[in-house]
C-alpha cells in the first residue's frame, strides 16, 4: 500500500530575484514521499535544505513549483505539517513548563481538555520524560530539550514530521540515543519522517531512503533505497556489509556534488 | 548539562545557600547600622540646627507619620495623595508605553519614522513641562499624573520597542508552524519574549517617577510629600523636613522592592536562563 503523501515539484527559490546579487538556493527540485516512509535527505554545506524545509513547511512562498500534501497543494502553513528545528535552546519558549510547551500548538486544534491531556501524556510518555512535566526547558540537558521538542511534534499527530539537522547539537552519545528514540517512536506512531541531516552515517542508519542533494542551487541527484531490515541497532546495523556500502556511496556523491560545484564556481563568469 | 551541574554544586547543601543569604542580609544591615551610628555620633557632635540627630529625626518621623495625633491626617493627605499620583502617572505610563512601543516595534519602517521623534521628546527634562502643563491643566492632580507620565513614559516605550524587535525569529517560526495567528502571537510569543526589557524599562521609570512626583508637588499644589517637605523647610520646621525626606526614601524603596518582587515571579523563567548562561 504504498500512496504519496508528500510531492515536491519543479520547486524553485530565488532570494532576492529583482536585486543586485540574485541568489537560487533550489532549482527544479522534485520528489515524493510515500505514507509512512523515513526519508532522509542529505547533501553538502549551503545545498539549499533550509530553503527547501522553510518552504515545505510554508514559512517561506517558492518563487516556483509547488508543494502539495495528500494532493492539496501547500500555499499557507499546512495543518498537517511539524517541523523539530535543530536549535532546541531557541525553538522552546523558556517561560513554560515542558508540559506547557507540548501543550502550545493542540491550543490551535480545537480540542477538549481531556483529548489535550491524553496528548501530552502520551506524547512525554512516548520521549521518557513523564516526570519531568513541571519542570522548564533550561532545567533539562540539551538531549533532553530536544526530546521534548520532539514530544511537541508527535503531540500535535502531524502527517509529515520534518526535521531540520535536530541531532546536530548534541554529543554523540546522546545523538545515538535520540536516534533510537526517534525510530521506536516513529515504528509505534506509524507517522512519515522528512529527515534532513549533514550526517551520512545517521542517514543510512535511519532512514528508508536517502535523497541526495546537490550543491547550489540544490536539486535532487540520487534518490537511494536502503536495503536494511528493522529493528536497526547502532553497532549491528553499522556492521553489515550493506551499511558501508552505502554509507560510501552517498559520501562519494555528496563528494562529486561539492567538487561539481567548486569547478562552476571557479569559471570566471556565470 | 550545565543544569546538571549547578544541581550538582548546589546539592551539597540549601543550607549553605541560606547561609550565604543570610550573611549577605547581615552584611547589608550592618553597613545600615553603621550608618545610622556615624550620623548618630557626628550630629550629637556637631549640633547642627539642619542637621540634627538620628534619635530626633526618628521620633518627629514617629510623630508625623506613624503614632502622633494628626499621624492618620497626615497619612491621608499627604501621603495617599502622593502614593496616588505616583501610581497613576507610572499606570498611564506603563499602559501607554507598552502599547505604544508594541505598535512601534512591530513594523521597522514605522520604527524608523518615530525613533527620532521620541528621542528628541525624551530629551526634554519633564520639569521644563511644568509651566506648560500648569498652564493647560491648572495645578489639579491631572496635572501632576500627567507630567510623571510624560517623564516615565520613554524607557518603557523604548524598552518595548526594542524587547518586540528582538523577539528571537525562531520563536516567531514556531509558533508559525504550529498554527499560532497572528493576533495570539502578541500575546503568546512576542510580550512573554519581550518582557524582561519591558520590566528593566518599568524599573527606570519607577525611579524617575518617584522624582516627578516630588518635583511636581514642591511646584504648585497644597498636598503631598514634596509639598510637606518644602512647606516644612520654609517655616524651619527642619525636623518635619527631615521626616519628610525619610518617608520619601521608604516610599521608593518599598515601591521598588514590590516591582522586584512582581518581576522575580513573571521573570523567573530568565533570571534562571540569563544567570546560567
Amino acid at each position: 500500500m504504498t500512496d504519496t503523501l508528500l510531492q515536491v515539484d519543479q520547486l524553485t527559490h530565488t532570494y532576492d530575484p529583482d536585486g543586485a546579487n540574485p541568489y537560487t538556493a533550489i532549482a527544479d527540485l522534485g520528489f515524493t514521499v510515500d505514507r509512512g516512509q523515513f526519508v532522509a535527505l542529505v547533501g553538502p554545506s549551503g545545498c539549499g535544505k533550509s530553503t527547501l524545509l522553510r518552504c515545505l513547511a510554508g514559512l517561506q512562498r517558492p518563487s516556483g513549483g509547488s508543494v502539495s500534501i495528500d494532493g492539496a497543494v501547500v500555499d499557507d502553513v499546512p495543518k498537517q505539517l511539524a517541523l523539530v528545528f535543530q536549535d532546541y535552546n531557541r525553538s522552546l519558549f523558556p517561560w513554560l513548563t515542558v508540559h506547557d510547551n507540548v501543550d502550545f500548538p493542540l491550543r490551535h486544534l480545537g480540542l477538549d481538555a481531556g483529548e489535550r491531556d491524553q496528548r501530552i501524556t502520551r506524547s512525554l510518555e512516548q520521549v521518557g520524560l513523564t516526570a519531568h512535566g513541571t519542570k522548564f526547558p533550561w532545567q533539562l540537558s540539551g538531549g533532553m530539550q530536544q526530546r521534548v521538542a520532539i514530544a511537541r511534534a508527535l503531540a500535535y499527530e502531524p502527517a509529515i514530521l520534518l526535521m531540520d539537522e535536530p541531532f546536530a547539537s548534541v554529543d554523540a552519545q546522546t545523538r545515538a540515543e535520540l536516534e533510537d528514540l526517534l525510530l521506536d517512536v516513529w515504528r509505534q506512531s506509524r507517522s512519515t519522517v522528512l529527515f534532513v541531516t549533514h550526517d551520512i552515517d545517521e542517514s543510512v542508519y535511519l532512514a528508508d531512503r536517502i535523497l541526495v542533494l546537490s550543491g547550489s542551487p540544490g536539486t535532487v541527484i540520487a534518490d537511494l533505497d536502503v536495503p536494511l531490515g528493522r529493528p536497526r541497532d547502532q553497532i549491528e546495523t553499522k556492521q553489515q556489509e550493506a551499511f558501508v556500502h552505502l554509507r560510501a556511496e552517498v559520501a562519494r556523491l555528496i563528494q562529486h556534488a561539492k567538487t561539481g560545484e567548486r569547478d562552476r564556481t571557479n569559471q570566471p563568469a556565470r | 548539562m550545565a543544569a546538571t551541574a549547578a544541581t550538582t554544586a548546589r546539592a551539597p547543601g540549601t543550607g549553605g545557600r541560606a547561609g550565604t543569604l543570610a550573611r549577605a542580609v547581615a552584611l547589608r544591615l550592618s553597613m545600615i547600622v553603621a550608618f545610622i551610628v556615624v550620623w548618630q555620633l557626628v550630629t550629637s557632635v556637631i549640633d547642627s540646627f539642619f542637621f540634627p540627630t538620628v534619635t530626633e529625626i526618628a521620633g518627629s518621623f514617629w510623630d508625623i507619620w506613624v503614632a502622633g495625633p494628626e499621624a492618620g491626617q497626615n497619612l491621608s493627605g499627604q501621603f495617599v495623595p502622593s502614593l496616588l499620583r505616583l501610581l497613576g502617572g507610572l499606570g498611564l505610563a506603563a499602559v501607554a508605553g507598552i502599547a505604544g512601543g508594541v505598535a512601534i516595534g512591530r513594523s521597522r519602517t514605522v520604527r524608523e519614522y518615530v525613533e527620532p521623534l521620541t528621542e528628541f521628546l525624551r530629551a526634554i527634562p519633564p520639569p521644563a513641562l511644568i509651566p506648560l502643563f500648569l498652564v493647560l491643566l491648572g495645578i489639579g492632580d491631572s496635572m501632576k499624573v500627567l507630567m510623571i507620565a510624560f517623564g516615565v513614559v520613554w524607557p518603557i516605550l523604548l524598552n518595548t520597542i526594542d524587547g518586540v524587535q528582538s523577539v528571537e525569529q525562531l520563536y516567531l517560526d514556531t509558533g508559525r508552524v504550529y498554527g499560532v495567528t497572528r493576533s495570539e502571537r502578541l500575546m503568546r510569543i512576542v510580550l512573554p519574549a519581550a518582557a524582561p526589557k519591558i520590566f528593566a524599562g518599568l524599573r527606570v521609570s519607577l525611579s524617575i517617577a518617584v522624582i516627578l512626583m516630588v518635583i511636581s508637588e514642591m511646584v504648585a499644589t497644597t498636598n503631598g510629600l514634596g509639598f510637606q517637605i518644602i512647606q516644612a523647610q520654609r517655616s524651619f520646621k527642619v525636623l518635619d523636613m527631615w521626616a519628610g525626606i525619610v518617608l520619601l526614601g521608604v516610599l521608593g524603596y518599598l515601591l521598588n522592592t514590590a516591582l522586584l518582587a512582581v518581576e522575580g515571579r513573571v521573570l523567573h523563567w530568565h533570571h534562571r536562563t540569563s544567570r546560567r548562561a
